[in-house]
């Protein structure tokens, strides 16, 4: 009744690869691109709010299955440049995370309390080192939880990649596995939804512990809370 | 730049384009009223005392919420057949996507109900009001205001996400822009104009929504 479970996991698994270098290169990515444009928002000059403005809301406004499908298939057309399938995913998923990971960076850094900054400048800190020192790493306690959803976020959207022929997780599962096997769909199906559950897990496990560390680096205690849900913010 | 946008091409395509957005425009608003109604019976009986049930519906919340919709949307297409059930592209990726933002709106609900104040709970044991009018005259008259912005979020993330269903068959807007650009060999004013259709509603409903989530935060 189950069908060839085994057989069937193998072939899925040889997806895994892809999933997670487009996975872990998207995370890499996004944190980058998040603490770029989330403290460019943050900056004294005007042009560079509006830069990092303007990219947050494009990435943000428009669907991540448009923004692939125009960096593998407009895009060379007008530049003349083909990037490789996976390092356009991983220019995507990273792109698109970073667009939502720079809100995240800038609440955190504006929600650390305003003495702090104070105090910092009555020590003399240079404002480089008032980042530095003082703002950022009390911020980086408050970021880690809702980097987590993002980051489960990304490993949901790494499936995207399969449509445009990228041989990840989902790839295996539905073009190679289930058009031979179609009265075996619940079962593929479900394995395939176990192999996102259990990267998942593996997500949050590392985020907790990240977040214990940088919480014990300002002397504090993280949060019980697992996955925050905030009232407002909560598009993702 | 003449030869990479034709303005002709777009005036072409526009009206295929315009019938894809009313299918995204659908399906996202018959999406959103199933995740509102589905969420809403989830954080019932998440907080329900109902020994399995509960921690069955919490089992479900997070898995869902921990894989992807493409693969939910795959599921219910090639699943539900399995059992007899054969139900249009439009209608499948409808019921996925409804579900699976059920279990955002879900946990949304919970922390709006968890926002109402204990003493209203305790005012209601002093009336001894039944369990019933507690609920619908207490407090979700209380709890659902404060949650509106984020379902409005939501919403907005699932006109986003519609455009999965292109995968299963769906000609919303992208499965109109992708027939577009397979038939003429030109990718780039399909999926600009794609993208320009999303940035459109999304930005100016993210708008909104920031505007109700002031509204709410004074009314409070």
């Amino acid at each position: 009744m189950f069908g060839d479970v085994p057989g069937f996991l193998r072939t899925i698994l040889e997806g895994a690869s892809t999933t997670l270098a487009v996975t872990a290169g998207g995370i890499v990515f996004a944190t980058v691109m998040s603490f770029v444009a989330g403290l460019a928002m943050l900056a004294p000059a005007r042009s560079v709010r509006a830069v990092s403005r303007i990219y947050v809301e494009v990435w943000r406004g428009t669907s991540e299955i448009v923004q692939l499908f125009w960096i593998f298939l407009a895009l060379p057309i007008l530049v003349g440049i083909q990037l490789v399938p996976l390092w356009a995913g991983i220019l995507v998923i990273g792109l698109n995370g970073g667009a939502y990971g720079a809100e995240i960076v800038r609440g955190a850094v504006q929600a650390v309390p305003r003495a702090q900054r104070e105090g910092a400048v009555a020590l003399n800190l240079s404002p480089f080192d008032r980042m530095r020192r003082v703002v950022l790493p009390q911020a980086l306690v408050d970021m880690v939880p809702p980097f987590n959803n993002l980051f489960i976020q990304l490993l949901k959207g790494s499936a995207l990649v399969s449509l445009v022929f990228l041989q990840d997780l989902t790839f295996q599962a539905q073009a190679v596995v289930l058009p031979t096997n179609t009265d075996q769909a619940l079962t593929i199906l479900t394995l395939l939804l176990l192999v996102y559950l259990a990267l998942s897990i593996v997500i949050t496990a590392a985020m907790r512990f990240l977040e214990r560390w940088a919480a014990a680096l300002v002397g504090r205690q993280p949060s019980t809370r697992s996955r925050e849900v905030a009232l407002s913010g909560g598009a993702a | 730049m003449n030869d990479k946008w034709s303005w002709d091409y777009v005036a072409e395509i526009l009206p295929d384009l315009l019938r894809g957005l009313l299918v995204t425009v659908q399906a996202t608003a018959l999406g959103a009223i199933l995740a509102y109604a589905l969420g809403l019976v989830l954080a019932l009986l998440r907080r329900s005392q109902i020994p399995v049930l509960s921690q069955l519906t919490w089992a479900f919340i997070e898995v869902i919420r921990s894989t992807p919709l493409l693969v939910h949307i795959y599921f219910v297409f090639n699943v539900l057949p399995q059992f007899g059930i054969t139900l249009s592209p439009l209608t499948s990726g409808v019921l996925a996507i409804g579900v699976h933002y059920a279990c955002y709106t879900a946990e949304v609900y919970r922390a709006g109900i968890d926002g109402v104040p204990r003493g209203q709970w305790e005012a209601c044991t002093a009336l001894s009001l039944p369990r019933g009018r507690v609920w619908t005259a207490v407090i979700l008259p209380q709890a659902i205001p404060r949650v509106l912005p984020a379902l409005g979020n939501y919403t907005i993330s699932m006109y986003k996400e519609v455009p999965l269903m292109f995968a299963i068959g769906v000609l919303d807007i992208v499965g109109r822009a992708q027939e577009a650009a397979s038939e003429s060999f030109r990718a780039v004013e399909p999926y600009t104009i794609a993208g320009l259709f999303f940035l459109a509603l999304s930005y100016p409903a993210g708008v909104l929504v920031r505007r109700l989530e002031r509204r709410v935060g004074y009314a409070q």
